[in-house]
C-alpha cells in the first residue's frame, strides 16, 4: 500500500506504521484518510460482513449507523450507540485507538465496559488493519445527533464493572489464527464466521449468563423468543442436508430448496450475507459443511403413525399445510419451505416452529428473491393441543424424528409471544 | 381544504392489473411514481389465508373483497325511456376495490381475441356486407392489429406463467392447442393444467363430434414458476374457490404474485391506499392534466400534481371519472354525439346443466381451479360462416366449471320442488353427478348506438356527485348468437352421457341482479378516429396528451373472450408508447 | 435508479411509536396509509370470521324463532340420513345472520330516494332483510292464525306444507307483505345456512356437506385430480376444523 506524506503534521506512532496511511490532522476522529478509496471500501465491506448497520440502526430509518435501536439480551434491553462521526452524541471525537479497543475488547473510551451485546468476543478476531478500515468507512457515513442513553440494565447488570467477570470466564483476546492443514477458502469461512459475522453469537447455545457453551459450539440457541438452529452437520436437526450450494443460495438469496430466511435471520440476510461476494459465501459454506460428528449412535425413533398426536397432526397437516406445503412435505423451492428436510423443523427447541406457526412469518426479500412469500397465522384457527400436534406430526414424517411438541409447549409460547411487539 | 403533495413524475388511479404494469414499467424509466389506491392494501399471507378464505357465505355471497355500493354504485335501466334506478346491491357485476383490482378474485382465464376482432368493422363489412350487420350497431376498428399486441400478449403471459398448450405457433397450428388463435411466437410460459374427469369427458364428446377441443389458458399454474422479475408462483392446488376469492397459496397470477413485491422495493414508488381519487385535474385550456384530487379516510382532500397521469381504475370508474372531470365530450345517444360513455358492452353467457347417472359417474366438482376446463373455439368470432344464422359474434364454449360450493352448486332437474324432501334427495343425488359451468357459453357483446353510459339526473354518490348511469339491454344478434352456441353446448354434454341436459339460454331483458361476468368494457373506447373513440390507439387521451386511459374501457366491443388478457397485453402496449416515444417527446403521439 | 437500502421484514415499535413514514397494515386497515420500501408485515395478522355462538336469540323473539324453526324444518325437512333444517342449525345461522350486517344492509346504497321500478332493477326498498323478516313471520302468523286458528309453528306438518305450496303459487296472500318473496326469500336464506360453514351456525357438524359429499373448506386436491370416476374418501373440514384435528386421548 502506498504511503502519502503530506505538509501537515506527521504522526509519529505505531499507528502511522500500522495503517500505511499519513494524514493531516483529520477533521473527523481518528487517523484515517478520507481519500483513501481503497481502505474505505475495504471498511465498508468489513461492515457489512460484521453487520454493525443490523444493531446500530432503528429499522427502516434514513440514517443508519445512528443508534437507538434496542437489543434484546436475556438481561433487558440495551440501546445501540451512535457510531455515525457525530462529535457529540457519535463517536466522531474517539481516536482510532479508542474505536479498536471498543471493537475488539470491548472497553469504552472512559474504560467502562461495553455489554457483549456488542459481540467484541468474536470481532477480536478481526485484525486491528480490518477494524481501522471500518474506522475509515464511518468516518464517511452522515454524522447524526443522536445522544443515545446507553445505560438500561437492571441492577445489577447496570454496573458495568460486573462485565469484568464476565470476561474474565468467556473473553479470549486474539485475532484469528489460519489453521495451516485448511484450504484459504476454509479459512476465510472460519474468520468470517467466527470474526465479523459473528454467527456463533446466536446459534452457539449460552451459560446463564449470556457466554458461549464452548463444548456446544454452533449446535444452536434461543433468542428473542426464536430459536436459532444448529449450525452443525446433524442430518436432521444442522445443515446435514445442505448443500454447500444450499448454504450459498440462502445466505445470498434468502431462500433455498429448503428454507426461507425469516425473523432475526431476514435481517442478517438483507443487510449483511447477501451484500457478501460470492467467494466469501462459497468459504462460508465450505466452513460449515466441513463439519463431521459422529451419526447419532441412538438416534432417536420417530413417533409413530398411530399415536393419536400423530392422527390429529396429519389430518391437520392434510388439511392446511398442505396447501403451500405440499402433500409431500416438500414445498416449493424457493418458495415454500420443505418440512421433510427443514432443521428448522427437527430443532430439540421448537421455539421458531411454534413461533411461525401462531403467529405466522414473513420471509426476507433479496434482490435475487424478491417475493418475500408469507405463512399465514395460525394461532386464532388451532388451539394449543391442535398446534402441539400438527408439528409433532411435521417432525416425525418423511423419515424425520424428533421429541413431540406438548401442548404446554404452545400455552407458555403463547403467552410469552403475546408482549412481543415483532 | 386540499392540501397539494410534493410533485410526482407520473400518478397513477387505482393499483389493479393495468396500474401495476404501467408503474412497474415506468419506475424502470427512473421516474417518480405515485399510485392512489381507493381501496385497501391486500396481500396473500395476511388477507387471503387459507385458515378462513375457503368460504363461500362470506366471499361470494357477501362479496367481502369487492366495493360496496355505499362507497359508490351506478343507476341502471334497459332503455332511454326508463328512469334508472340505483344497484343498491351487486348483482349482475361485482366491480373490485382493493390493491390488485379485479386481479385478485378473477379466476385467471388468460385469453387472447382474435386477429379479425380487431379489425371487426373492416372484416365483418367485407365479409357479410354492411346490410347484414344490425341496425343501430356501432362495432369498430381498434387502431391496433393482433400483430401489434402479440409481443404483449406474450409478456403478459410470461408475467403471469401462464399455463396452456399454444395452437398456433408461427402461423404453425399445433395439436391439442387452438386451432383457431392467432398466431403466437412461443409456447405458453408452463403446460396447461392436467383436467379432472369431468373436463377430459366433454374433450373426448367434442372431438367425436368432430371439434379440436383445448385446455382453456391458465393463469392457476400447472407447476412453480419463476417469472422475469424473479417472483416465483406455486402450483394451483385445485382447491374450487377461485373466483371471487384470493389464492392462499402464491398459485393464482395477480398483481400480488406478479409485480407487486418488487415494485414495492423500489425507492421511486409508494402507493397510497385507501384513498379515492374524486377528479383528474386540468389546467385552464383544459387541454393538459396537473394531477388529480384524492379523498382519504379522515375525510381529508389531497392533491397530487403529477406530469403524467395513468387512468387505471377499472373500466366503469375510468369512465366515471373522465364524465366528472369533464375531460372528453359525454355521449349523446339521441345526437350521436360525442365519445365518453359511447360503446358501453358486457359479456353474453349462457350455460347448459348436465344431469348424469350417478351410480356411473362421479365427477368430484369440487376439484377444479378458476381456468380449467376444456373448450371449443369453433364458433367464436368470425370462426364459421355467419351467413345462414343471421347474427354476428360468437364465442368459446366448453366444460370450465370452477368449483362447486354447496350454496351456490345445488342443480337438480327441471320441475324439482324448490324446498322440502323431494328437493333435499334430488340435490344429494346429483351434486356429484352433474356438470354446471357458470359460463359454459361465454359470448360476444357488440356495441350499439342505445346502450351507453352517462351522468344520473337523481342519484348521488357520498361526496354528492351524480351516480354514473348505465343503459344496457341485450340486442337480438347477441340473443341469437347465444342461442345457436347454447344449443352446439348442450350437445356435447349430451354426447358425455348426460341422462337430462337442460339450457339455459341468455334471455332478455338484460338483469341487473343476475350475475354474468364482470366484464364491463367501453365508454372511453380507443380508435383512430376523435370524434368516434376517446384515447388513440396507445390509450392517450385525444383531449388531454398527458393522460392515458387503461383497462377494457378502451374496447370498442367486446370480443368472445375474457378480458383481461387483452387489457394487460394494451396496457403493456401503452406503456411502450410512453417509454419509448411519450417520455421523449411528450404530446400528442398521433396526429388525427 | 438506485434501490434504497433493503429494510428488515419487521417494524420495530419505535417506528410505530414515532409515526414514521412506513406504516404496517393490521387487520382489515381502513386507514389511509402510504406503502413504500417493502411489502407490510405484523404479526397475528388476518381477519377471520366472526362465528356464531350457540346461546340466546339475538335477533328473533321467542315467537319469531319458533316460527323460523318450524320453516327451516319444511324448507329441509329431516330424513334418516340427514338432520333437517332446524336441527342443523338454519334457524340460528338466520338469527345471526339478522343480527349483523346482512340484516343491517351494511354496504348497500341506501340514499333515496326510493322507487319501484322493474324486476331486473333489483330491490330498490329502504327496508332490509331484518325488517322484511319481522314484517314476513309476523303476517304468516296472522294468516295462520285467521285460517287455522294457530300460528304456523304449531301448524301440523302437512298443513304447513299446505301453506307454504299456497304462499308459493300465490293462492295464499299475506296481508301487507308480499308472501311471495318472503318465502322465496326464505328458501334461499335457509338453504343458504344450511350449506354455509358450519361457523356460521347452520350446517352444523358439516351435515348438509356430507349429505351431498362435499370435502368443505379443503386446500389441495393434488393427489385426486387425476383419479377419475373416483369417489373422494376424505371427510369435509370447517374453516374452523374438524374433531380429528384434536388428538383423541390416550
Amino acid at each position: 500500500m502506498r504511503k502519502l506524506k503530506t505538509s501537515a503534521t506527521r504522526l509519529g506512532s505505531a499507528l502511522a506504521a500500522a495503517t500505511t496511511l499519513i494524514a493531516p490532522l483529520p477533521l473527523q476522529g481518528g487517523q484515517s484518510d478520507p481519500q483513501a478509496f481503497a481502505q474505505i471500501e475495504r471498511g465498508r465491506y468489513l461492515a457489512v460482513l460484521s453487520d454493525c448497520t443490523s444493531c446500530h440502526t432503528v429499522p427502516g430509518s434514513s440514517q443508519p449507523f445512528a443508534g437507538g435501536r434496542a437489543i434484546e439480551t436475556p438481561f433487558g434491553n440495551i440501546l445501540a450507540p451512535n457510531i455515525t462521526p457525530d462529535r457529540e452524541t457519535g463517536i466522531g471525537a474517539w481516536s482510532d485507538d479508542d474505536f479498536d479497543a471498543a471493537v475488539r475488547q470491548g472497553v469504552r473510551p472512559n474504560g467502562a465496559k461495553l455489554y457483549p451485546a456488542m459481540p467484541y468476543n468474536a470481532f477480536t478476531k478481526m485484525s486491528r488493519n480490518d477494524v481501522l478500515a471500518i474506522r475509515a468507512y464511518l468516518n464517511t457515513v452522515a454524522p447524526v445527533r443522536n445522544a443515545v442513553v446507553a445505560d438500561a440494565l437492571p441492577f445489577p447488570f447496570s454496573v458495568r464493572a460486573v462485565m469484568g467477570v464476565w470476561d474474565t470466564l468467556y473473553f479470549t483476546a486474539g485475532e484469528y489464527k489460519p489453521d495451516p492443514n485448511k484450504s484459504a477458502e476454509w479459512n476465510r469461512g472460519a474468520y468470517i464466521v467466527t470474526g465479523p459475522a459473528h454467527c456463533p453469537a446466536c446459534h452457539t447455545p449460552k451459560t446463564f449468563l449470556g457466554g458461549d457453551k464452548t463444548n456446544h459450539y454452533l449446535m444452536g440457541s434461543d433468542l428473542q423468543g426464536w430459536f436459532a438452529p444448529e449450525l452443525t452437520d446433524d442430518k436432521s436437526a444442522g445443515l446435514g442436508r445442505w448443500t454447500a450450494d444450499d448454504v450459498v443460495a440462502y445466505l445470498k438469496t434468502g431462500h433455498n430448496r429448503i428454507s426461507a430466511a425469516t425473523g432475526p435471520m431476514a435481517e442478517v440476510v438483507s443487510l449483511s450475507s447477501s451484500n457478501m461476494t460470492d467467494a466469501d459465501l462459497k468459504s462460508i459454506a465450505t466452513y460449515l459443511k466441513s463439519f463431521s460428528q459422529p451419526a447419532d449412535a441412538d438416534p432417536p425413533a420417530p413417533i409413530g403413525p398411530k399415536d393419536p398426536r400423530m392422527v390429529a397432526g396429519h389430518a391437520i397437516y392434510r388439511d392446511q399445510c398442505s396447501a403451500c406445503h405440499g402433500l409431500d412435505g416438500r414445498g416449493a423451492a424457493d418458495l415454500f419451505p420443505s418440512l421433510a428436510d427443514s432443521s428448522v423443523a427437527r430443532s430439540e427447541d421448537p421455539a421458531t416452529q411454534i413461533r411461525i406457526v401462531l403467529r405466522g412469518a414473513r420471509s426476507v426479500a433479496t434482490a435475487a428473491e424478491p417475493t418475500a412469500p408469507g405463512m399465514p397465522s395460525y394461532g386464532r384457527q388451532l388451539s394449543d393441543a391442535q398446534v402441539a400436534a400438527v408439528l409433532t406430526y411435521i417432525r416425525n414424517s418423511w423419515g424425520g424424528a424428533a421429541k413431540a411438541v406438548t401442548a404446554e409447549d404452545v400455552a407458555s409460547a403463547r403467552l410469552a409471544l403475546a408482549s412481543r411487539w415483532d | 381544504m386540499t392540501r397539494r403533495l410534493p410533485r410526482k413524475d407520473v400518478v397513477i388511479v387505482g393499483l389493479g392489473w393495468t396500474g401495476s404494469i404501467m408503474a412497474q414499467e415506468l419506475t424502470e424509466e427512473g421516474l417518480e411514481v405515485v399510485a392512489i389506491e381507493r381501496g385497501p392494501w391486500r396481500d396473500s399471507p395476511t388477507d387471503f389465508p387459507p385458515t378462513y378464505m375457503q368460504d363461500e357465505l362470506r366471499y361470494r355471497i357477501r362479496h367481502e373483497l369487492f366495493l360496496r355500493p355505499d362507497q359508490t354504485t351506478f343507476t341502471f335501466r334497459n332503455k332511454m325511456s326508463e328512469t334508472a334506478l340505483p344497484i343498491r346491491s351487486w348483482g349482475a357485476f361485482m366491480p373490485p376495490n382493493g390493491v390488485g383490482g379485479g386481479g385478485v378474485h378473477w379466476n385467471a382465464e388468460t385469453w387472447r381475441f382474435l386477429p379479425t376482432d380487431f379489425v371487426l368493422k373492416t372484416h365483418l363489412t367485407q365479409r357479410y356486407g354492411a346490410k347484414f350487420l344490425p341496425p343501430d350497431i356501432t362495432i369498430q376498428d381498434w387502431g391496433v392489429t393482433y400483430d401489434d399486441l402479440e409481443p404483449h400478449y406474450d409478456r403478459f403471459e410470461y408475467l403471469c406463467g401462464t399455463s396452456g398448450t399454444a395452437g398456433n405457433l408461427k402461423g404453425k397450428v399445433q395439436e391439442g392447442g387452438n386451432p383457431f388463435e392467432g398466431a403466437r411466437a412461443r409456447p405458453y410460459p408452463t403446460p396447461a393444467q392436467d383436467q379432472p374427469f369431468g373436463y377430459m369427458l366433454f374433450a373426448k364428446a367434442a372431438r367425436e363430434l368432430g371439434y379440436k377441443p383445448f385446455p382453456q389458458p391458465s393463469g392457476n399454474l400447472s407447476r412453480p414458476y419463476q417469472n422475469p422479475l424473479g417472483l416465483r408462483l406455486g402450483a394451483c392446488t385445485y382447491c374450487g374457490y377461485c373466483e371471487w376469492f384470493g389464492c392462499a397459496n402464491y398459485s393464482k397470477a395477480s398483481p400480488q404474485t406478479t409485480i407487486l413485491p418488487v415494485l414495492v422495493r423500489k425507492s421511486n414508488f409508494s402507493v397510497h391506499d385507501n384513498s379515492e381519487v374524486i377528479k383528474i385535474n386540468t389546467d385552464a385550456s383544459g387541454k393538459r392534466a396537473t394531477g388529480v384530487t384524492f379523498v382519504d379516510t379522515s375525510g381529508d382532500q389531497w392533491e397530487q400534481p403529477a406530469d403524467l397521469v395513468i387512468l387505471s381504475a377499472y373500466s366503469l370508474f375510468n369512465v366515471q371519472l373522465l364524465l366528472l372531470s369533464r375531460i372528453g365530450r359525454p355521449y349523446d345517444p339521441v345526437s350521436n354525439t360525442g365519445v365518453i360513455g359511447r360503446n358501453y358492452t358486457h359479456q353474453t353467457t349462457s350455460t347448459a346443466v348436465g344431469f348424469f347417472d350417478n351410480k356411473k359417474f362421479n365427477f368430484n366438482p369440487f376439484i377444479a381451479s378458476g381456468s380449467i376446463g376444456m373448450c371449443i373455439d369453433e364458433f367464436n368470432g368470425d370462426n364459421f360462416d355467419h351467413g345462414p344464422h343471421g347474427f354476428v359474434g360468437g364465442g368459446y364454449c366448453g366444460h370450465v366449471q370452477t368449483g362447486a360450493r354447496p350454496i351456490e352448486t345445488t342443480p337438480v332437474p327441471p320441475g324439482t320442488p324448490k324446498w322440502g324432501a323431494v328437493w333435499k334427495t334430488a340435490v344429494r343425488d346429483n351434486y356429484l353427478s352433474s356438470v354446471k359451468s357458470g359460463t359454459g357459453v361465454h359470448g360476444s357483446f357488440y356495441a350499439y348506438r342505445d346502450v351507453y353510459l352517462d351522468l344520473d339526473p337523481t342519484y348521488k354518490d357520498r361526496f354528492g356527485r351524480p351516480l354514473m348511469r348505465m343503459t344496457i339491454d341485450f340486442h337480438d344478434n347477441e340473443l341469437k348468437q347465444n342461442r345457436f352456441i347454447t344449443d352446439k353446448y348442450a350437445e356435447i354434454i349430451k354426447a358425455m352421457g348426460a341422462k337430462q341436459v337442460v339450457k339455459d339460454y341468455r334471455t332478455g331483458p338484460y338483469d341487473i341482479t343476475k350475475y354474468q361476468t364482470t366484464h364491463l368494457n367501453g365508454g372511453a373506447v380507443m380508435g383512430t378516429d376523435p370524434k368516434t373513440s376517446a384515447i388513440n390507439r396507445y390509450l392517450q387521451s385525444w383531449d388531454v396528451p398527458n393522460l392515458f386511459v387503461l383497462g377494457a374501457s378502451a374496447f370498442p366491443q367486446n370480443a368472445g373472450y375474457n378480458p383481461t388478457g387483452t387489457v394487460a397485453a394494451l396496457a403493456f402496449w401503452a406503456a411502450a408508447a410512453v417509454r419509448n416515444q411519450y417520455l421523449k417527446n411528450p404530446g400528442k403521439l398521433v396526429n388525427a | 435508479m438506485d434501490e434504497k437500502p433493503v429494510t428488515p421484514t419487521h417494524l420495530s415499535r419505535r417506528e410505530v411509536i414515532t409515526g414514521s413514514a412506513l406504516l404496517l397494515v393490521g387487520a382489515s386497515a381502513s386507514r389511509a396509509e402510504i406503502i413504500m420500501g417493502h411489502l407490510p408485515w405484523a404479526p397475528n395478522a388476518g381477519n377471520p370470521p366472526l362465528a356464531a355462538t350457540s346461546g340466546p336469540w339475538l335477533f328473533f323473539s321467542a315467537a319469531e324463532a319458533r316460527a323460523v324453526e318450524a320453516l327451516a324444518d319444511r324448507i329441509i325437512p329431516a330424513d334418516p340420513e340427514t338432520p333437517g333444517g332446524k336441527d342443523s342449525g338454519c334457524a340460528v345461522f338466520l338469527d345471526r345472520q339478522l343480527a349483523g350486517p346482512y340484516g343491517r344492509q351494511e354496504g348497500l346504497y341506501l340514499r333515496p330516494p326510493f322507487q319501484s321500478g322493474a324486476v331486473n332493477q333489483g330491490a330498490q326498498s329502504a327496508a332490509g332483510p331484518a325488517q322484511h323478516y319481522r314484517d314476513g313471520l309476523a303476517a304468516l302468523d296472522r294468516a295462520c292464525s285467521s285460517k287455522h286458528g294457530k300460528v304456523f309453528a304449531e301448524l301440523a306438518v302437512n298443513d304447513q306444507d299446505a301453506v307454504l305450496q299456497a304462499l308459493e303459487s300465490g293462492a295464499l296472500k299475506l296481508d301487507s307483505v308480499d308472501g311471495k318473496a318472503f318465502f322465496e326469500q326464505a328458501i334461499k336464506d335457509i338453504q343458504m345456512g344450511f350449506f354455509a360453514d358450519p361457523v356460521y351456525g347452520g350446517n352444523r357438524d358439516m351435515v348438509a356437506w356430507k349429505m351431498v359429499g362435499f370435502p368443505g373448506a379443503r386446500y389441495n386436491y393434488l393427489d385426486w385430480v387425476n383419479r377419475h370416476n373416483e369417489r373422494f374418501p376424505l371427510p369435509p373440514v370447517s374453516i374452523a376444523g374438524r374433531a380429528e384435528w384434536t388428538p383423541k386421548p390416550g
